[in-house]
């Protein structure tokens, strides 16, 4: 075959690629999230033995403090990133997994005290299905997170991590502030509105 | 490069367009007015208010859509024919239009106007129907949907039956309806009368009503229509609709405990001892099973297995015997009885008229 | 050099077997795998087909035993789904594989390599809901194929009532399907907000385009709901949960809400490709420019809108109360309106124009006729009253069978008429074509038209019999009759794509003489699709080449 010259078509910048389709993710999760909360929200109150909501939950104010924080503490590490401090960058990755971690560890903790003080599991009335599907959801989308930012930080310790790729770690810090836009929605519903 | 030479002949096409259409009407409804049976259960022979409005509602909304059908459907036809390329065209392209704001908006403005004055006729529809309020003669009935047959109480009467709904006929000066509590012990089921109602379905954990006045003494039939697991085909209903007294006649046999015939007391003592009397409930004795239906006065209803086949000492013998083989998948087990032991119990059970 | 003869000596020095296998196995180009989805799609539609023909032969007459009650129940189950999420959206969106990048002037789509994880995950699903075939008691019975309909109410797929792995096979593999549609639907997106050529506006793209684009951001909205629902159910079936169990104080509607939340918009991301079809081949044989192309893309805007408004509509007989009933009415009135301003869109494009009846125009023509009755008795259904009589009838399986086959699989088969010389360099013989078309429009009118009679006459859907003395079976009968011309009809066609993929005649670049950019390069295109990328300056550059004098241009 002769040879073809083909030249790349004049367009968008290729960023906006990965940026349309986190957002396009980010709105289809929203859905997902949504319908757990409805069923959430719906069977409020409908649960026909107990233990309920205001007998067993109380507010995880540390995890969800510490969370919050790590939206933060993720804003620090592209701030590093986006003025070479690649170094920087990694503590701060690190940071916001611990802090992702801890709010795990905190989750986890909960559960077990709901199980085995308090004898709610999902199979035991609406309250633990709707609750552990909800904040089960959450978590495993926490984990995902953790996966990712993990990529980051050894990346970044590693030097693979480099100033150009601000953009693709930008993209992946969105799906990280979605994850903690979920918790606001879930805390609210779960232990203040179901409460 | 050419393609798709072939011209239909514009003439015969009209011909054979026209000569199609009038024969396919003129089968149709030859046909229609030859299938159906007096058993038809057709939506277009009502016999109880809520299917006579039903009936009224489906002719308007035909008369609308049926205009809406010729006019889209003939200029369609119209363009078709009159812009098809001719024979000898010289291959040019026809003038190119890309568009006209005022069709485009009278063609939108039009369909608008027509769906409001449809979903005002609807909605009146709606409320008049459902929002009909319980007079206080009306006849109570509470209907339970189970897999696969139909439990049928009057709960001021005192009457629990199975799969044959029976009311008195109501009388439009003095209006005599009958309002149906309906619910489900186990999946979603719809309970249907074609001629008597539009479906409601019977939802376990939910109560549902419908209400019925049939206008005419007469038979009518319907069935569920959810589907509801293995033997959805065969969970059918029959509503019988008598005249006051007949219902009153029928209504005081049915409270009646369940005879007690000298001649079938092996039977009678069998069906006591074995477990039947865990699913099936025969007043007066000690069966008080609720999972089957009710069996007091089994004999007065037409069919068993709701509706799969007549009710008949030989056809009841083979069902005791082996519902399966009668109704595939039915949960009643198969009793496995000697065939003394079945005699015996059919004997009975043939008693309980 | 000739494009052809380039290709001609390609030809001759053609890799072994095995290697060109695997070029298809690992491909990610957008063009392979748009033939990859187009292709099994097709292929679950014979089996599906076949299912379809089986149920047919049961109910010619009342009472008979062709095949056992349970079979039956898992045959309507498996046709339904396989139709919906193996035949329907692979074809639709395998259409939209291949087209799109060409249509607006790109290379691939944004993520080749999600798209062609979202076709083996898509096959993967698929191949995993037909082994439930084998499953249980293996193929004899049917095995452990679920028979729970295909949208699968609760509580009957609970474990309760639905032992046994037949739920579960449903349940996982279109959850497994869902997420590669998820991913092909933000792929799509994506490539269409970003990688348009040169001088290619949102206001430039073809229909088709606009289509697949609104029918992604559907997708995108909703089907995780039906995941969210299937994760709830698989739940309840695996862990003890009690989302649809009733006896723990659930109800049972949830499911259906959650269901056809998705389920209404789900036959629109069917269906509003077809109208791009429709939108792209009538102009191009009535050699006349769309009729109103902004309104037409704002009504498929204002049907993906609307549409999600409407999807309660499935549930007027569940006793939600009067005012729900009127609301949801009215939604599904109002979504009438856009769907019934396309169709005077295509007659206003016919209307002066010089139409040529090729086989792609044919199955137009058909599908027209067949829409406006799918849609008048969509509007029927739309009535809650008289819904409340034709509901769970074979009324309504009538009307979605005018829409999913009337109205959708015959402008899939105009679209595989018009493009098979694009796709392969051969034109497809007109003459099978025609015998293709004759026969199937009469064997599906036969059947689906005379359908909606025994509904009125209380015949309700998915019984496996129905009784002799209600005056169905005649009417059962004529159904039935109507098969073995459709059956005839696709045999045809599928004879005549494998002749011509051997020895169909050159297509060259341009055989219909159409306008859009997927015809500015060759019969197939490079794997590259464009030496250099058009500029466009309109909606169809290649008119704008014709006609330098007259470009669009200056009219749009």
């Amino acid at each position: 075959m002769r040879p073809v010259t083909v030249t790349e078509p004049p367009g968008l910048d290729p960023a906006w690629r990965g940026r349309v389709g986190m957002i396009s993710l980010i709105i289809a999760e929203t859905s997902l999230f949504a319908v757990f909360v409805v069923a959430y929200l719906f069977y409020i109150g409908k649960s026909l033995n107990g233990p309920y909501p205001k007998d067993v939950l109380e507010l995880p104010l540390f995890n969800t403090v510490c969370l919050l924080a790590s939206s933060v503490t993720i804003a620090f590490a592209l701030r590093a990133l986006r003025s070479g401090g690649i170094r920087r960058s990694g503590v701060w990755f690190l940071v916001t997994i611990v802090l992702g971690a801890v709010f795990l560890a905190g989750t986890a903790r909960e559960w077990y005290g709901l199980i085995v003080r308090h004898g709610l599991t999902i199979g035991t009335n609406l309250f633990g299905t709707t609750f552990y599907s909800l904040v089960g959801l959450h978590a495993s989308h926490v984990i995902v997170g953790l996966a990712i930012l993990t990529l980051l930080c050894v990346f970044a310790f590693s030097g693979a991590l480099r100033q150009e790729h601000l953009e693709r770690a930008e993209i992946a810090s969105w799906y990280w502030h979605f994850v903690d836009g979920v918790w606001v929605v879930v805390f609210t519903v779960v232990y203040v509105v179901g409460r | 490069m050419t393609v798709g030479m072939q011209q239909l002949p514009r003439r015969g096409y009209r011909h054979a367009l026209f000569g199609a259409v009038l024969a396919g009407l003129m089968i149709a409804s030859t046909a229609v007015g030859a299938s159906t049976t007096t058993e038809t259960p057709s939506i277009f022979v009502p016999a109880s208010t809520p299917a006579f409005a039903i009936r009224e509602l489906a002719l308007i909304v035909f008369g609308i859509t049926g205009v809406i059908f010729l006019v889209v459907a003939g200029l369609t036809v119209y363009a078709l024919m009159r812009f098809r390329r001719r024979r000898g065209d010289d291959g040019r392209d026809p003038p190119q239009v890309y568009g006209s704001l005022q069709i485009e908006l009278a063609w939108t403005v039009v369909p608008v106007l027509i769906v409001v004055v449809l979903f005002l006729v609807t909605a009146r529809y709606i409320f008049a129907i459902e929002g009909r309020p319980q007079p206080p003669q009306a006849l109570e009935v509470t209907i339970v949907g189970h897999q696969w047959w139909w439990e049928i109480r009057y709960p001021k009467l005192g009457i629990v039956t199975a799969n044959e709904l029976h009311v008195p006929v109501s009388d439009p000066e003095r209006p005599t309806p009958t309002f149906l509590t309906l619910q489900s012990a186990d999946v979603i089921h719809s309970f249907w009368i074609p001629q008597l109602a539009g479906k409601m379905d019977v939802i376990p954990n939910k109560t549902n009503r419908l209400w019925i006045d049939p206008r005419k003494p007469g038979g009518y039939v319907g069935q569920c229509a959810e589907y509801c697991g293995l033997q959805h085909a065969g969970m059918l209903l029959i509503v019988k609709v008598h005249s006051r007294e007949d219902f009153a006649k029928w209504a005081a046999a049915q409270q009646a405990p369940a005879r007690e015939e000298a001649g079938v007391r092996a039977g009678r003592e069998l069906f006591a001892s074995l477990s039947c009397i865990n699913c099936h409930t025969i007043r007066g004795t000690p069966a008080n099973g609720v999972f089957g239906p009710d069996l007091t006065h089994l004999m007065s209803r037409w069919t068993i297995g709701a509706g799969v086949i007549q009710n008949t000492p030989e056809t009841l013998r083979a069902w005791i015997d082996d519902p399966a083989a009668v109704k595939p998948g039915a949960l009643m087990p198969a009793m496995k009885l000697s065939r003394d032991d079945l005699d015996k119990v059919t004997a009975y059970l043939v008693s309980l008229r | 050099m000739s494009v052809l003869s380039e290709t001609a000596s390609i030809r001759d020095a053609r890799p072994p077997l095995l290697v060109s296998l695997n070029d298809w196995v690992v491909t990610v180009d957008h063009k392979r795998l748009g033939i990859m989805y187009v292709v099994s799609g097709l292929v679950f539609l014979v089996i599906a087909g076949l299912e379809a023909s089986a149920m047919r032969l049961q109910l010619a007459w009342s009472g008979l035993h062709v095949v056992p009650p349970g079979t039956f129940n898992q045959l309507f189950t498996m046709h339904g789904t396989t139709m919906v999420f193996l035949v329907g959206i692979p074809i639709v969106f395998g259409f939209g594989n291949y087209l799109v990048p060409l249509m607006i002037g790109a290379r691939d789509l944004a993520f080749p390599r999600l798209n062609a994880f979202g076709f083996w995950v898509f096959l993967f699903g698929g191949l995993l809901l037909h082994f439930s075939f084998l499953g249980g008691e293996g193929l004899y019975g049917g095995g452990s194929a679920p028979a729970i309909g295909w949208f699968a109410y609760a509580p009957l797929t609970e474990r309760a009532f639905t032992p046994g792995n037949a739920t579960d096979y449903w349940n996982l593999a279109l959850l497994v399907v869902g997420v590669g549609t998820i991913a092909t639907a933000v792929n799509m997106i994506t490539t269409i907000l970003t990688m348009r050529g040169p001088g290619m506006t949102l206001g430039r793209m073809p229909v088709f385009v606009w289509e697949i684009v609104t029918i992604s951001w559907l997708t995108v909205l909703i089907l995780p709901p039906l995941t969210a629902a299937q994760i709830m159910l698989l739940l309840d079936r695996f862990v003890g949960a009690h989302f649809f169990d009733t006896q723990a104080g659930a109800s049972a509607l949830m499911w259906q809400h959650f269901f056809w939340f998705f389920g209404h918009p789900e036959v629109y991301i069917l269906m509003l490709p077809g109208f791009g079809f429709a939108s792209e081949i009538i102009p191009v044989f009535s050699r006349k420019v769309l009729f109103g192309y902004p309104t037409l893309v704002a009504a498929s805007a204002g049907i993906g809108l609307v549409g999600m408004t409407t999807w309660a509509h499935h549930m007027f007989v569940v006793g939600m109360g009067s005012t729900l009933n009127a609301a949801f009415a009215a939604s599904t009135m109002l979504v009438a309106v856009p769907t019934g301003v396309k169709i005077f869109n295509w007659l206003g494009t016919m209307y002066g124009g010089k139409i040529r009846f090729a086989t792609p125009m044919l199955f137009c023509c058909a599908f027209l006729f067949q829409f406006l009755c799918a849609g008048l008795t969509g509007i029927m259904l739309a009535v809650a009253p008289f819904n409340w009589q034709l509901s769970d009838s074979y009324f309504v399986v009538a009307h979605f069978h005018f829409v999913l086959i009337g109205a959708l699989l015959f402008t899939i088969f105009a679209a595989i008429y018009y493009w098979f010389p694009k796709v392969t360099g051969r034109m497809l013989s007109e003459r099978l074509g025609r015998w293709h078309f004759w026969l199937f429009v009469a064997g599906f009118n036969l059947t689906f038209l005379v359908m909606h009679i025994p509904g009125m006459l209380g015949m309700p859907r998915r019984i496996y019999t129905y009784p002799a003395d209600r005056g169905w079976e005649i009417w059962n009968l004529v159904v039935s009759v109507g098969v073995p011309l459709q059956i005839a009809g696709i045999l045809i066609f599928v004879v005549n794509i494998v002749r011509s993929l051997r020895q169909g005649p050159p297509a060259g670049d341009n055989p219909w003489d159409a306008w859009t950019l997927e015809w500015a390069t060759t019969s197939p295109p490079p794997p590259y699709n464009f030496e250099v990328v058009p500029v466009v300056s309109s909606r169809r550059p290649l008119w704008d080449l014709k006609h330098p004098d007259d470009p669009d241009g200056l009219h749009e």
